[in-house]
């Protein structure tokens, strides 16, 4: 690879906290590196496990999932159904041939911006280090349509 | 999707916030090529008048039925957009708007090719997103004409007071025997050095005499449901052992009690009995039983004491009253930093280093001394009495428990407390040791150099210990003058330690009941710092006083009156728009599998025969709108109103068209 590698990765954030949290890292102008692209929800109970395998299976290298403390969810308890969702989401992505760092959910209130930030920051090392989405490196390789056998 | 979709997608420079970043021309030029997209411009202010008519005109000129906003975050201006959208004939929920300043230019700064690219994907998510949105129609519902305050401290009065005045019932709870709050244990309030007493007791009578407020003391607020225009709340009136409604507050109850306990009124000052009134002002007059301290002996119930009132029982219950209420005020105040975790300050361990609350009630004319300002080592009065200010606060020692912010109260307090004692013992210096004097009220630097001219002294410069004299009591100061640029000690009869407030104990459990968060201060979070310190992010709560942030009384008052006029203008209008994001049951592919119904934390979701077969169905009142149904249901029978799999799904895909 000529050009250092760029991560593109999915965040799914809940409103009330981390999406609250990532806009308070903005108004406060902590900078952090430009990989992750945000699709809001209400609550991360919202997270269907499709949404990750989606993410993945499209080429995503990595999906971040982020929400409120558990006991601060805006609706008591969404997070502790996605907490449990991401777990075994991180077995199964495993058994794909995904490594399971490349799915993370991370717990982020509305005052923690610096939080996001580092949290992001760390996000984009880990997967820098994983490389590209395998997916991706099969089908770059020419082996589009083989590559889940040959490779998972 | 029948209708040809044609989607507008607007871009806003946001001054250079923005545009210094990103070419935003170039944005709009990227948007107009994506798919379903008719137009596209970019506007230095998009949420201005000008750029909310050139959606508006837009939407009409160009045949536009969805629409796109990139600018700050949809948490500061989606509603904006929204009206605009509406007000340009198209359903409101057809619009959707792409983040591009607080989660783009404003984080990356220095990487502005990099930024410009996300801006591209996050729009075309976006674009991808209104694709597939769905008119959908808000629900009105009717607002209870009744508010709640919780808390009753000088915030929680004024709120209460303004709210009643308005013609709203007003339940006011407060979890200790008497209203009043910290404001009752003042004796003076600078600048003005106006008698606290004086002018919080005749409101604290008003409270108690208004028929539009329902006064619930010695009560705490057990649990809240429902949302704004119809909370349901239940209330735990603790009980007293006293009939509220028999006891006539005479006080021979507490004449005849033999029980004798430190009052926390007074910072256990003076005693108290077990059968007591925390204060003589307390409103209502009611006497309690603490029945942890009781001991039975019944000498209350005597003819002597009691006698025919029959006001005690000792086994009358706690009480559980549930009200409907259309908005909250949470006003719960603030406590006081535990100092006693700086050692090198020795509370607690030296009997003539005090806190400011403790002095105020040794200054305080119905304090444990009447007024006489004692050290308490040996009654004598002090001759020279040292100030830390910024004790706890402005110090950034986390294992302290420390605070980094300014209390903005000590400064003041402790000027004011340097006059009393000017005043009130001849002969007397005060010694303030500051960082910075931080007067910024009206009339409060004036008061800082009346304090100078009065003869009270000021060092600049923290103190770093504090020693005793075991045998005299007087206390050794170290400190630095940073002035003078040379390390000073004193030798002082009493010092007072100016302690940090912090966020109060009993706030969390509100902050849990009410779905509100906090700010990295520890105190609750305002929907806006600045355009809207009085509400929350929940919908139809708001926040009046120092549970929002430190504040003198006047700020206090001005919040609370502000949080009033907010909570009152849903109960005014008469009925609320809800947000129509519930979750709908698409009953031919529900499988009846009720694995919903352990899903939703509301009891929102139902199970019922519908001919013949049993389908789950949400019922929309309850439905907060979070989604957790949606995702788990295996027969994907659920679908999140404007959260679809659909819309989310097509972001997705959008977001991987961009490798
Ligand atoms: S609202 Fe943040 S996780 Fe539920």
């Amino acid at each position: 690879m000529a050009e250092e590698f760029e991560p593109n990765i999915l965040g799914i954030l809940c409103n009330w906290c981390t999406y609250a949290g990532a806009d308070l890292a903005g108004t406060s102008r902590m900078q952090y590196p430009p990989n992750v692209r945000v699709i809001r929800i209400m609550c991360t109970g919202r997270l269907d496990p499709a949404f990750v395998l989606k993410a993945l299976s499209v080429g995503a290298d990595g999906v971040l999932v982020s929400g409120c403390h558990i006991g601060d969810c805006h609706y008591l308890a969404g997070n502790f159904k996605s907490r449990r969702r991401v777990a075994l989401l991180r077995k199964l992505i495993e058994e794909y041939g995904y490594d399971r760092e490349r799915l993370r959910m991370t717990m982020i209130s509305a005052s923690e911006g610096a939080i996001w930030a580092e949290v992001v920051q760390d996000m984009v090392n880990t997967i820098k280090k994983l490389g590209p989405n395998p997916l991706k490196q099969a089908v770059a390789a020419g082996q589009e349509g083989v590559a889940a056998d040959d490779e998972f | 999707m029948d209708e040809e979709k044609r989607i507008g997608v607007f871009v806003c420079h946001c001054g250079t916030n923005i545009a210094g970043v990103i070419d935003v021309k170039a944005l709009a030029e990227y948007a107009k090529t994506l798919p379903n997209v008719a137009y596209a411009e970019d506007y230095t202010y998009v949420c201005s008048t000008p750029g909310q008519t050139m959606i508006r005109d837009a939407i009409k000129e160009h045949n536009l039925n969805g629409t796109v906003v990139a600018a700050c975050s949809p948490r500061l201006h989606e509603p904006t957009f929204r009206k605009a959208t509406e007000e340009g004939g198209v359903n409101q929920f057809l619009f959707s708007m792409a983040n591009i300043r607080e989660q783009n230019t404003w984080v990356h700064m220095e990487e502005p090719e990099k930024a410009m690219q996300k801006a591209k994907d996050v729009v075309r998510m976006e674009v991808a997103r209104a694709s597939m949105l769905e008119p959908l129609t808000a629900k009105t519902v009717p607002v209870e004409k009744a508010a709640l305050v919780i808390g009753a401290g000088i915030a929680g009065i004024q709120a209460s007071l303004e709210l009643a005045d308005a013609g709203i019932k007003t339940y006011l709870v407060e979890k200790e025997p008497s209203i009043g709050g910290m404001m009752s244990r003042l004796d003076k309030t600078f600048p003005t050095l106006d008698c606290s007493q004086c002018i919080l007791t005749p409101k604290m009578v008003d409270v108690e005499r208004n028929p539009n407020i329902e006064l619930m003391t010695y009560s705490e607020v057990e649990d809240v449901s429902g949302y704004i225009g119809n909370f349901d709340v239940t209330i735990r009136q603790k009980s007293r052992y006293v009939y509220e409604d028999k006891c006539n507050g005479c006080g021979k109850c507490q004449e005849v009690c033999p029980v004798s306990r430190p009052n926390e009124f007074d910072l256990g000052l003076q005693p108290r009995k077990a059968a007591y009134v925390p204060f003589p002002q307390a409103v209502p007059l009611k006497f309690t039983i603490d029945m942890d301290s009781c001991i039975k002996c019944d000498l209350c119930k005597t003819q002597e004491a009691c006698g025919d009132l029959e006001a005690i029982d000792f086994d009358k219950p706690d009480e559980l009253v549930t009200v409907k209420v259309g908005t909250i005020i949470v006003a719960t105040g603030f406590d006081m930093y535990d100092v006693e975790r700086k050692e090198e300050w020795g509370y607690k361990v030296f009997d003539n280093v005090v806190t400011g609350l403790e002095m105020e009630r040794l200054i305080s004319a119905s304090g444990p001394t009447g007024g006489n300002v004692i050290r308490p080592s040996d009654g004598q009065k002090p001759k020279s009495v040292g100030f830390v200010l910024c004790a706890g606060s402005r110090d950034q020692d986390e294992e302290d428990g420390a605070k980094p912010y300014c209390s903005r109260v000590c400064c003041m307090y402790s000027l004011k407390h340097a006059h009393q004692l000017i005043e009130k013992i001849p002969g007397c210096v005060p010694y303030l040791f500051y960082m910075d004097i931080r007067s910024f009220g009206k009339a409060y630097e004036e008061f800082y150099y009346r304090i100078q001219n009065e003869g009270g002294k000021f060092i600049r410069g923290r103190v770093s210990r504090i020693t005793e004299d075991p045998i005299t009591k007087n206390l050794t100061v170290t400190a630095e003058d940073t002035l003078l640029g040379q390390l000073l000690e004193m030798e002082l009869d009493m010092v007072v330690l100016a302690n940090a407030v912090v966020p109060a104990e009993s706030t969390q459990k509100i902050k849990t009941l009410l779905t509100l968060s906090n700010s990295p201060d520890g105190f609750l979070l305002e929907a806006h710092p600045k355009l809207n310190p009085m509400s929350t992010t929940t919908d139809g709560v708001f926040l009046a006083g120092m549970c929002q942030g430190p504040r003198d009384i006047p700020d206090v008052v001005s919040h609370a009156a502000a949080a009033a006029a907010a909570a009152s203008i849903p109960i005014h209008r008469g009925s609320v728009t809800l947000e129509p994001i519930f979750a709908i049951v698409d009953q031919e592919h529900c499988g009846g599998c009720a694995t919903c119904i352990g899903l939703c934390p509301y009891g929102a979701t139902e199970l019922n025969e519908v001919d013949g077969k049993l389908v789950a169905s949400v019922n929309e009142a309850k439905c907060k709108g979070c989604g957790t149904c949606g995702s788990g249901c295996p027969s994907g029978a659920i679908k999140m109103q404007h959260f679809t799999n659909e819309q989310i799904m097509s972001e997705i895909e959008a977001f991987a068209q961009g490798w």
